[in-house]
């Protein structure tokens, strides 16, 4: 009983620490990529507003970014410290790939994030531009290791598995990086995290907007231009999202189709499923109450075709099976969400053909209402995929239970509520502050995060006066 | 050829694990260094300076202990899955001190009012502080040695609350408030540079004493330990660095005295910290586990070692190349200066 609740812990830490952390790199992904393109487009266009932007948004991933980094330190040591065994045996393959993405991405993201942030003043425009470049490639490559390394988990390929000590040891690292799913996977994570941002950026601007309308005068052109940019992505992304989405699910129906009956609530394997729009999985009793179904849908959204064959969880072992109650609903709220953001992107595409894209509140109060709409998509996706993956960390491979650590209770307990207490004051923290900051309204002559602190500014006025020649040096 | 490469490839990584660590103490050394100052520095303009000659870099310091975690993960899975929950209660205070202390650099600077100003002020220096202290802790455990049977930890969950690791705890926090002491005396100038000047003899003192404590205590807690002290060829190799820490202790001090001398302090505090630092490791060599997982026992297999090691030849040098260019853009002595006067 001990030692199922130490797993449980185990289990529940891992998910509160990675939960919290998937945030922040999304964001850091989607905001970095943004702000490569503003500073881009005022380097081509000469217009002020997008380095009014450019600064005001920068100001925001000083704090999304250093809050990624110490949340993904977190990351780099749990794995040892409550999935040692995990760590033992697939460590010779998911070793090397994360040691990879800190070599390849976080080296890189740090490395051009002080040029950044304080160095507009210190080296060229042209310079500046390569290191915000640099730093929203880093954030690329980084998704794209990690990913390949969770992907791994799910559709685990090129390994050999030492008879002696149980070890996932790598034969082909082609394979094992290009995993099955890995390719869908990266897409959809990738276009989410651009999602995320350009929700908040619209639910800003929203605010902004709805502010300005309340007092009477016309919104401030950087925040128009925000809004704007943040609707185009909604509604050319979203759709595109929407597609990525789909082939992902045909894709996780090939290698985990117990995923999929248990995120579908179907029981049983049959041709022309339905889809449940509203169901309550029971794993007990093997049955979904109180279901509302649409007939046939199920099959064609899995199969594309109306009498495709869906997998029931009755195919698979009751120990072998993933827990439908929580996946059933983490799918469909992230399904309901997907859908809202494409309507959302397709009024805006009407509004902004009719000409009034700034002038119809209800639309920026919507954007206001769905900032967090895309970070929840996000959560209820990962959720969707890492609770399918269950019970194996391994697909298939090494059981939840057989890759924790010796750990005793009484410290992953301690652990445990020694890290909400942290995480939640240095979320409250981290929201305050943003909150705050997006309460300014983005003007002309904007001041980025050197300007903005006096004492900062000592570090960037220094061009005038240049180092002093080291006395030290000199001896 | 896999034999010799089943030998060497540990041996490389070995150090280059070890040239990492020595990194990331070098490199979040001084800046947590600044936060355990904090203690002694408490005027709010002088304190906002501190931390601005490290507010561009302290990400990318932070990276190398990201990449310490990774590496041994990869590297050296078995030592990975040992040390990890044998200090599972001082790795988890030191991310927590991290944590806390990471966001603190973004979050004083925005904070409003005084009461929150005071609050950050304050997790960033205990922050800096505890990771410090906790750093020196999972050192002192290390060194002191870790029950294992089969690949798996089997000692109790306060194996490292021990004099001697709870004394190396100590001995870095002291360590490193020197060098930030001497990267602050480097990179500023006016009031806090001479007050660090000053700070920093009793602490290149205090650090003597420490150094000289811990370097007695080591050989008497293994009759390995001891071995190496006794037999060649670790005998060659140790003998040389008592003297060695005397020469640059001497240096140091006169640094410390010359009113010109602003750079060497650091240069020979880091000096110190290396020698420190080798003397250690020639003392465990060659257990990553003391006393019983060599570099050979916790490797993971060749394939995997070669896979990283390809990459990790070219990456090295272009992660050390923009770094050093990141600190050449913010090079320079910091002043609070004219712009608010």
């Amino acid at each position: 009983m001990f030692g199922l609740s130490a797993l449980f812990l185990a289990r529940f830490q891992f998910a509160f620490t990675v939960g919290f952390h998937i945030v922040f790199p999304a964001f850091s992904i989607g905001l970095a990529a943004y702000l490569a393109v503003l500073e881009g487009l005022w380097l081509k266009t000469g217009r002020s507003a997008y380095l009014d932007l450019f600064k005001y948004w920068l100001k925001v991933f000083s704090v999304v970014f250093g809050m990624g980094v110490v949340s993904g330190l977190v990351m780099s040591y749990e794995f040892g410290t409550n999935w040692s065994a995990f760590s033992q045996k697939a460590g010779p393959i998911l070793g090397p790939m994360l040691a990879y993405e800190v070599m390849t991405a976080f080296f890189l993201e740090a490395g051009f994030l002080g040029v950044m942030m304080f160095g507009l003043n210190r080296v060229g425009k042209g310079l500046h531009f390569a290191a915000t470049c640099m730093v929203s490639i880093g954030t690329l490559i980084s998704m794209s290791w990690i990913l390949s390394s969770n992907s791994w988990m799910q559709t685990p390929r090129g390994y050999r598995i030492d008879e002696a000590t149980g070890r996932f040891l790598p034969v082909d690292w082609w394979q094992i990086v290009f995993n099955p799913s890995f390719p869908y996977r990266i897409v959809h994570m990738g276009l989410a995290a651009f999602l995320c941002v350009a929700f908040i950026v619209a639910g800003v601007a929203g605010w902004h907007l709805l502010k300005a309308r309340r007092e009477g005068r016309q919104a401030s052109e950087q925040v128009r231009l925000m809004f704007s940019m943040a609707m185009w992505m909604a509604a050319i992304v979203s759709p595109i999202q929407v597609l990525a989405g789909d082939t992902q699910g045909l894709n996780t129906l090939e290698y985990q189709p117990a995923k999929i009956a248990a995120l579908e609530g179907d029981w049983e394997s049959e041709s022309r499923a339905p889809e449940l729009l509203f169901g309550i999985p029971d794993m007990k009793n093997e049955t979904t109450h109180f279901k509302i179904a649409i007939p046939y849908l199920g099959s064609l959204i899995l199969t594309h075709s109306l009498d495709g064959k869906v997998p029931g969880l009755k195919d698979y072992p009751k120990e072998d099976r993933p827990y439908s109650p929580l996946l059933f609903f983490s799918f469909r709220i992230m399904i309901a969400l997907g859908m809202l953001m494409v309507l959302v992107g397709l009024w805006s595409l009407y509004l902004r053909w009719k000409g009034k894209l700034y002038d119809t509140p209800l639309l920026h109060r919507i954007a206001l209402f769905m900032s967090p709409a895309g970070f929840l998509a996000l959560l209820c996706g990962w959720i969707t995929t890492e609770v399918g993956r269950q019970p194996f960390t391994v697909y298939g491979l090494l059981r939840t239970s057989d890759s924790v650590s010796p750990i005793a209770l009484p410290n992953i307990a301690t652990s445990m509520i020694a890290f909400v207490i942290v995480y939640f004051i240095v979320f409250a923290g981290g929201i305050t502050i943003l909150l705050r900051t997006f309460a300014e309204e983005p003007h002309p002559d904007q001041h980025g995060p050197a300007e903005d602190q006096p004492q900062r500014a000592a570090g960037t006025t220094q061009v005038s006066h240049q180092p002093q020649p080291d006395a030290g040096m000199a001896e | 050829m896999t034999e010799t490469a089943g030998f060497w490839l540990p041996v490389v990584w070995a150090l280059l694990a070890a040239t990492a660590i020595f990194l990331y103490i070098c490199l979040d050394g001084f800046d947590l260094g600044i936060g355990i100052l904090f203690l002694k520095e408490k005027d709010a303009d002088h304190r906002n300076l501190m931390v601005n000659t490290v507010a561009p870099v302290w990400d990318g310091n932070e990276t190398w202990m990201i990449f310490g975690g990774a590496a041994l993960y990869g590297v050296f899975p078995v030592a990975y899955g040992t040390i990890l929950p044998a200090l599972y209660l001082p790795v988890l205070f030191m991310l927590l001190a991290l944590i806390l202390r990471g966001v603190s650099f973004e979050f004083r600077f925005k904070a409003e009012s005084p009461m929150s100003k005071f609050f950050w002020d304050t997790a960033f220096c205990g922050g800096s502080f505890v990771a410090a202290f906790m750093q020196g802790v999972i050192l002192g455990t290390l060194v002191q040695g870790i029950k294992v049977e089969n690949n798996v930890f089997v000692g109790s969950s306060f194996d490292w609350f021990s004099p001697f690791s709870l004394f190396c705890g100590l001995a870095v926090v002291i360590g490193y408030a020197l060098l930030g002491a001497t990267w602050l005396l480097w990179r500023c100038e006016g009031e806090l540079h001479d007050t660090m000047r000053r700070i920093s003899f009793g602490l290149a003192g205090l650090m003597l004493v420490t150094i000289a404590l811990v370097s007695v205590w080591t050989p008497m807690l293994h009759t390995t330990y001891m071995q190496h002290w006794l037999a060649m060829p670790q005998l060659a190799l140790v003998a040389p660095v008592p003297v060695a820490v005397a020469v640059l202790a001497g240096v140091l001090f006169l640094g410390l005295r010359n009113p010109r001398s602003h750079l060497l302090p650091f240069v020979a505090t880091l000096g110190l910290f290396f020698l420190c630092f080798s003397g250690l490791g020639i003392n465990v060599w060659p257990y990553i586990v003391p006393p019983t997982i060599t570099i050979w026992q916790a490797s993971s297999p060749p394939e995997s070692q070669t896979f990283l090691l390809v990459g990790t030849m070219f990456l090295l040098p272009l992660i050390l190349s923009y770094t050093a260019y990141s600190y050449y853009v913010f090079r320079g002595k910091m002043s609070a200066g004219h712009h608010y006067h």
